[in-house]
This record gives structure tokens, C-alpha cells and sequence, in this order.
């Protein structure tokens, strides 16, 4: 019994049961299936996070967040104050998370690829894309670069869904994907 | 040194026990089920506010009540708990005497003075940061400091239980290897220190400086060390759980384990490899490769979930085996059917055991992958995937092995009885359900930790489908219900303890949970290799079918999204 | 199989211990290893990792 120390003093020479030995095996060739998926999905799969990062810092950031969205603003989004950036197709993009807004809202052409900047200026948030249902996290110091391929037009929010303080549950920006 | 005095030989299992350790298991005991009392409480306030059309608390009063739920239950209760069984497997199992009884006094009032300090830290309304404290948001410096002593504390228990295991080796208190149950409680313990000691490495310097003498914390460095301890304390709840269930088996059934040797290496593959699994927190982190995710998220080639897949065949595989050799031998399941269903130890024990590998299990994978995170990171899935590892798990498990307990060692008969009996299932189904219902809502992007799903204050509120709402409805249902069941828990314990019958010594109802006191009970108490477990087989082929259904379906659902590299 | 306790079941007193039994019944070997692995895989090379992030240029 489990509770009692084993009644024989070599245990390890034991033999084991067909089925214990059976079901072994396959648990191991289904661990194995599930490592390798995901190297598997690097090779052919289209949905894969980059490694690429930088060490930035905050005002650094925003600089160049604003700089994008000086050229680039088409109009505002509502009456909130927050710019609509329509950057050109194929270029960097930026967003940045700060308590408690996602700055600015960005507006996308449908299959076009973007190297998208993400970074935050306080504490640490949460960027996720819905109802698509990405979710990246967003360091302050840190900027993190995805190149992204939208594949339907539509209107996208950016929740909030790392706990940010009092206003994190405020916390919603907004991406637009437009056809061309 | 101790003499026989020190000792009392219980009645119900024959085992010697320890005076001192008597004293401690019960007490840690009792503090941890005050603990879930407190924490579950929390709980309820929590799933109350996110049911939308209850939306109980206030904002402010929601994330202190969420930072004192995860601090409280997944901390304080379980490593609690955890210290009891530590102290059992060492010095009750082993028949030794407990090495240094006055350190672990110490350690005791540590760990509840430590979580005293936190809960105040949190309850005065100026820490709440939740349990993961994640920089550079800060809390009162008693938040940390409370955590500290804490975990201290657990880890002077972790050294009384080493000690332990010397003393009994040294005083020849038994013979060969330690019992199989006691090898699952070193393979928690040692993971207890890894876990404890980073512990001490991020958060001595985050209480630094939160009082000001160090500038500045990198919040991804103080992610990356806060979940060598973060995750690492969930892999102590597991690997004590899966002891729990080898001792309830043998308890229950006088089960012996199939083999020895196989499930000793499925614990080693643990000490190895489960802590690795850290990693799943840091998926979809800036600045770590993929190489360095993929390693460490499949715990080295997925060996700690190989590991898993074996206890979950070797456990139910041992019930069956001790059931078939007392005659419940027709066709694939008699032995199942005829279990003790209506005993608490039992069916606790059982759906533990189920919704630990269907919930918890599977979705931890799912969720456990490097892209498959993409879609689920930080949203209610998660919480829906741990209240199917350390609720439906762990919890429940440790609730049946107190069943147990708490009337041997205290010698009085459970107050409820036959509320006793239906426990495990309310607070089973409930929190299971839950758990789904989280996932459910999760995987229509619900974000965790979160006050409002409405946006009501929002610039630009996002609209959630209905189905969203329904599935934090339900959730917020299933939750009452898995709350009468820890209610029922908690009465029945703290009633037993108070006001328990004395046992009579002659009363045995058939039913009643006993350890059989010498080995001669079950013929022979070597492994029970020899025996064939085609019921457990066809489970457990059950259970990889659903996993792999499940796991491909998230696939399909990743491949549909944006292209993202 | 015996069915005395602590018997010695099969195996003649005098037959050495096999190398993993030895392993597995030695707590503190254990101990060792169980901090060593996710020291060095977890920790040190997430750190080494976060540490050799690039500056932004
Ligand atoms: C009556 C029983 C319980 C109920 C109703 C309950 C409900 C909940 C709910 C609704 C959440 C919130 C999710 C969110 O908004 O992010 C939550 C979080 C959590 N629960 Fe429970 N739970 C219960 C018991 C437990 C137990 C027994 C444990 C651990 C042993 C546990 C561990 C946690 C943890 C660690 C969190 C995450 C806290 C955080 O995000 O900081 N829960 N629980
Ligand atoms: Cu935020
Ligand atoms: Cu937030």
C-alpha cells in the first residue's frame, strides 16, 4: 500500500503490467506530438509572435508614437479627443497603453502587413485585440515589434486585460481595418 | 530525544503517532480551512460582481476583494494544508518523531502572523495590486513584508520535514524506502523550497523598494522570478494532491500502487521538470526567444505532463486492481460502480481526480502552448483553467483526505453526515461548472481581473456578444452553488472539531473510512503489478481522445485570426 | 511475494540496491537536482535572456 513503505526490499526490478507499459508509450508519443507542434507551427503556421524587442524608454516612446500620429491623423475618433492615425500600408505602426487609455486608435487596410510597435508608458497592461482574441503583454521600458496581416475589415477593440489600477476596467482603445 | 510516552497508537489505522506532530497537523489544519473560510467568502464577492447582472462590489472593493480571494485560498489555505500533510507523510507515515517540534511552532506563527500582516495590508484598501503584485504598480510595504514571513515560515516547515525524514532513517522507524505517499510529499517539499526560495529573491528586493531603498524593479525580470514562485507553489498543490490521491486509494481500498517504480519515476520526472512550466506565464512577454518559450513551457518535451497522464492511469488503475481482487470483477466497471459513492473521502477523491485531468489538465496544456496562449492569455480562460487544477484538484482532494483526518486524528464522528455525503458533489459540480463557464467566456476574449464587461465608463466601450454575459451569469450560478459546498466543508470540519461525538470504539459502519491497520488485511502489500486494469484503460483512452480533439480544435481557432510573426 | 512486513520479499538481503532505487531514496540528491534544473533552465537563462534585450537604436 501506498502508505506503507514497499514490502520488497528491490522494488525497482519489478515487472510492469502490458496495459501500464502501453499507455506509457502512447502519453509519450503524444508529449512528443505536443512538442512539436509548436516548432511545426514556426515553419507553416501564420500565427506566431516575433522575438523581436527593445529596451525603450517612455518618453522615447511616445515620442515617436505622436510623431506618427502628426503625420498620419485623418480624423477624431467620436467625440473623445483621440486622433484616428491611418498610417501608410507595409510601414511602422504604434500604440501605446497608459493609465488608462490605448493611444491613438488605428485604422488599417485589410491584408496589408504592419510592423506594430507596443509599449506602455506606466505600469504594466494588457493589449487585447477583440473579438479576435489576441492578447500580447505590454511592459513599460519594453517594446515589443509584431508584424500583424489583418484579415477581415471591421471595427476591432483593444481591451485592457492586465489589472492597471482603478481604471482598468476603462481601459478600451480601438483598431479599424478598412478595405482598400 | 522522545520515549514511547511522547507517542499514542491510534485507534482507527494502528499508526504511531507523535504527540507534537498530532499538535501541529491538527492546528495547520484547522488555520488552513479558516483560511478557505476567509478566502472563499472573497470568492463569492468576487464571482457575485462579475455575474453582470448582479455586479455586486464596488470597483475598488472588487480588486481588493479579487487580491484577498488569490491570496488567501491559492497562498494561505493550500500551503497550510500543505504543511499538515508534510508533517503527516514525514512523522505519521514513517511512525518517526518530528524533527525539531519548537521549529515548526515557529514556522506556524509565522506563516500566520505573515498572512495576517497581508490581510491587513489588503483589507485597508491601499494594496490592492493582486496576489502577483506585478511592478511597477505598488503596494504597502507590509504587503510584501506579510508574504515574507510567510513564506519563511513554510519553508522552516519544508526543513522539519527533511529533518523528519533523517531522524526516521537514522532511528530505523521503518525499513526499505519510504512509502510511495511520503515520496509524493518530498517531491512537493522540494519543490516548496525552489518555489520559496525565489520567492525570497523577487520579493525582498520589491519590499526594498517599496519603502525606497532601491530605485527601480524591471517589471519583465520581476514577472519572469515571481513565476518561478507563482507557478512553482501550484506545482507543490499537485504534486501533494497526487499524493493525496495514493493515500486515499490505499486508505479507502488498501490499494497498492501498480508499480513502485513507475510511479516514483513519474515523481522524479516532477522534481525535474514541472517547474519549468514558470515559462506559461511569459508566452506573449516582450524579449524572451521562442526557443527559450518552448523549452520551458513544455516542462522539457512535455515529460511533467507525461508524468500526469501516468499517475492519472496508475491511480484509478491501483482502485481498480485492489476492487477486482476483492471480487468486483464483471465486465470493464463493476469495480467503478460499486465504490463507495455515498463516502465523501471517495467521491471527493474521485471527481478530484476526473475533473483535475479533463479541466484542469487539458485545458492547462491547451492554454501551456507557445501560440495557443496568443488566445487565451489574461483572459477568463485562465481562471477557468486553474479553478480546474487547484479548486476541482487540489481543493477537493485535500477536503476528502479531511474527511478522513480530521475524525481520526481528533477521534469524533463527523456532525453532518448526510450533508457530508453530498459535499463533494455540490462543491465539485459547482466550481467544475465554473470553471467552464469561465473558459467559456474566455474564449470570447472576457478579460480576468476585471470590474466591468460592460464598459459602462469606457470612451469607447467594446460590446461583448450576449453569449459572454450568459457564460459570467452561469458562472456566477455555478458559483453559489460550489460556495454551499465549501459552506457545508467548513461546517462539518469546524462542527466535528467542536462538537464531534466521541468515537465508540466498536462502532464500524461498513462505509467508514479506515486504513487497515496491519498489511495482512490486503494479501501481501507489494505492488500490484501483476493485475490487468482494462477499466482504467478505457478511461484513460477516453480522456486522450478529448485532449486531442480539444487540442486541435484551439489550433483552428488560432489559424483563423490575423497573421501575426 | 511476502507477506510479512518490511519482509524482503524476493530479493536476498545480500543483492545490491540498483543505481536509480539508490537515487530515488535519497531525499537530499533529489533536492539537489529539483533546485539545480529550473535554476539553470528557468532562471538563469531568462535572465540571461532579458538582460541581452537590444537597446532601441
Ligand atoms: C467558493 C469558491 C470560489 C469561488 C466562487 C471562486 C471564484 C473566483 C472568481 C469569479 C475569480 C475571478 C476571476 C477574475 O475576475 O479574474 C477567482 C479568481 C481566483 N481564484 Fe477563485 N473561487 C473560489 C475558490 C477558489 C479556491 C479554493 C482557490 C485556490 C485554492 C481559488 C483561486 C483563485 C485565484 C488564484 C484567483 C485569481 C486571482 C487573481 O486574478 O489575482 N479560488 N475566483
Ligand atoms: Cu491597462
Ligand atoms: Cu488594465
Amino acid at each position: 500500500m501506498a502508505i506503507f513503505p514497499p514490502a520488497q526490499r528491490i522494488w525497482w526490478k519489478e515487472p510492469i503490467e502490458r496495459s501500464e507499459i502501453l499507455w506509457i508509450t502512447i502519453a509519450l508519443v503524444w508529449s512528443l506530438i505536443l512538442f512539436f507542434m509548436m516548432p511545426y507551427w514556426h515553419l507553416v503556421g501564420e500565427q506566431n509572435l516575433s522575438n523581436e524587442a527593445y529596451r525603450i524608454k517612455p518618453d522615447v516612446f511616445a515620442e515617436r508614437t505622436e510623431a506618427m500620429a502628426d503625420k498620419y491623423t485623418v480624423r477624431e475618433e467620436g467625440d473623445t479627443g483621440t486622433p484616428v492615425v491611418h498610417p501608410p500600408a507595409g510601414g511602422d505602426i504604434y500604440m501605446l497603453a497608459r493609465l488608462w487609455e490605448w493611444w491613438p486608435v488605428l485604422e488599417l487596410e485589410k491584408d496589408q502587413t504592419y510592423r506594430l510597435h507596443l509599449s506602455s508608458v506606466d505600469w504594466v497592461h494588457g493589449f487585447s485585440l477583440l473579438p479576435e482574441n489576441i492578447n500580447i503583454q505590454v511592459h513599460p521600458e519594453y517594446e515589443m515589434v509584431i508584424t500583424v496581416t489583418p484579415n477581415r475589415a471591421g471595427e476591432y477593440s483593444v481591451v485592457c486585460n492586465e489589472f492597471c489600477g482603478i481604471g482598468h476596467h476603462t481601459m478600451v482603445g480601438k483598431i479599424y481595418v478598412v478595405d482598400k | 530525544m522522545s520515549n514511547n510516552a511522547d507517542f499514542r497508537i491510534c485507534p482507527d489505522t494502528g499508526f504511531k503517532i507523535h504527540l507534537p506532530a498530532d499538535k501541529l497537523i491538527k492546528w495547520n489544519a484547522v488555520t488552513a480551512v479558516v483560511f478557505l473560510l476567509v478566502g472563499g467568502i472573497f470568492g463569492l464577492g468576487v464571482a457575485l460582481t462579475r455575474w453582470p447582472a448582479v455586479h455586486l462590489l464596488p470597483a475598488d472593493w472588487f480588486y481588493l476583494a479579487l487580491t484577498a480571494h488569490g491570496f488567501d485560498v491559492l497562498l494561505v489555505w493550500m500551503i497550510f494544508f500543505e504543511m499538515a500533510i508534510l508533517y503527516f507523510a514525514g512523522a505519521v507515515l514513517l511512525g518517526s518523531r518530528l524533527a525539531a517540534p519548537k521549529v515548526a511552532w515557529v514556522g506556524y506563527w509565522m506563516m500566520l502572523g505573515g498572512a495576517l500582516i497581508t490581510n491587513i495590508a489588503v483589507l485597508r484598501g491601499d494594496s490592492s495590486v493582486m496576489f502577483t503584485s506585478y511592478v511597477p504598480m505598488q503596494a504597502a510595504p507590509d504587503f510584501y513584508l506579510g508574504i515574507i514571513i510567510f513564506a519563511v515560515g513554510a519553508l522552516l516547515g519544508c526543513f522539519v520535514f527533511f529533518g523528519t525524514l533523517v531522524i526516521a532513517k537514522q532511528e530505523k522507524t521503518y525499513e526499505g524506502s519510504v512509502p510511495l505517499v511520503t515520496f509524493g510529499a518530498i517531491t512537493a517539499a522540494i519543490i516548496a523550497v525552489f518555489t520559496i526560495a525565489t520567492g525570497a529573491i523577487i520579493l525582498i528586493p520589491t519590499l526594498l523598494w517599496s519603502v525606497g531603498y532601491v530605485g527601480h524593479i524591471d517589471s519583465v525580470m520581476y514577472k519572469v522570478v515571481w513565476w518561478a514562485m507563482g507557478h512553482s507553489s501550484q506545482q507543490i498543490n499537485v504534486a501533494a494532491h497526487i499524493a493525496v490521491w495514493y493515500a486515499l486509494a490505499a486508505i479507502l481500498f488498501g490499494a497498492k500502487p501498480l508499480s513502485e517504480k513507475v510511479s516514483r519515476m513519474a515523481f522524479l520526472l516532477y522534481i525535474l521538470f514541472l517547474q519549468l512550466a514558470s515559462a506559461h506565464h511569459l508566452l506573449v512577454e516582450p524579449g524572451l526567444s521562442s526557443e527559450f518559450k518552448i523549452f520551458n513551457t513544455s516542462y522539457a518535451i512535455y515529460l511533467a505532463v507525461l508524468a500526469s497522464m501516468i499517475h492519472g492511469l496508475t491511480v484509478p488503475g491501483s482502485v481498480e486492481a485492489a476492487q477486482r481482487k476483492k471480487g468486483f470483477t464483471n465486465g470493464l466497471f463493476e469495480w467503478l460502480r460499486k465504490a463507495p459513492w455515498g463516502n465523501p473521502s471517495f467521491s471527493g477523491f474521485a471527481l478530484s481526480l476526473v475533473m483535475f485531468g479533463f479541466l484542469g489538465g487539458i485545458s492547462g496544456v491547451m492554454m501551456g502552448t507557445e501560440q495557443l496562449n496568443i488566445i487565451t492569455h489574461n483572459t477568463m480562460y485562465v481562471p477557468g483553467h486553474f479553478h480546474g487544477t487547484v479548486v476541482v484538484g487540489s481543493t477537493l482532494a485535500f477536503m476528502a483526505l479531511a474527511y478522513w483526518l480530521v475524525p481520526v486524528l481528533w477521534q469524533r464522528e463527523l456532525v453532518f453526515p448526510g450533508l457530508a455525503k453530498w459535499q463533494p458533489y455540490l462543491f465539485g459540480i459547482g466550481m467544475g461548472l465554473a470553471s467552464v463557464f469561465m473558459m467559456g467566456a474566455g474564449t470570447l476574449g472576457v478579460p480576468r481581473r476585471h470590474w466591468d464587461m460592460s464598459f459602462a465608463d469606457a470612451t469607447m466601450p467594446y460590446d461583448f456578444p450576449g453569449a459572454a454575459h450568459l457564460m459570467m451569469g452561469l458562472n456566477g450560478i455555478a458559483a453559489l452553488i460550489g460556495g454551499i459546498g465549501g459552506t457545508i466543508f467548513i461546517l462539518n470540519m469546524v462542527g466535528t472539531i467542536l462538537w464531534g461525538k466521541p468515537k465508540s470504539k466498536a462502532a464500524a459502519e461498513p462505509e467508514k473510512p479506515a486504513a487497515p491497520a496491519q498489511p495482512t488485511v490486503v494479501s501481501g502489500y507489494g505492488s500490484a503489478g501483476t493485475m490487468a486494469v482494462p477499466g482504467t484503460f478505457t478511461l484513460a483512452m477516453v480522456f486522450l481522445v478529448a485532449f486531442v480533439l480539444y487540442y486541435f480544435v484551439n489550433w483552428k481557432y488560432l489559424a483563423g485570426v490575423w497573421g501575426l510573426s | 511475494m511476502s507477506d510479512e512486513a518490511q519482509g524482503d520479499g524476493a530479493n536476498p538481503v545480500d543483492e545490491p540496491i540498483p543505481f536509480m532505487q539508490q537515487v530515488l531514496d535519497n531525499p537530499f540528491l533529489l533536492l539537489f537536482i529539483g533546485i539545480t534544473v529550473p535554476t539553470v533552465f528557468y532562471l538563469i537563462w531568462g535572465v540571461m535572456e532579458i538582460v541581452s534585450i537590444p537597446i532601441a537604436d
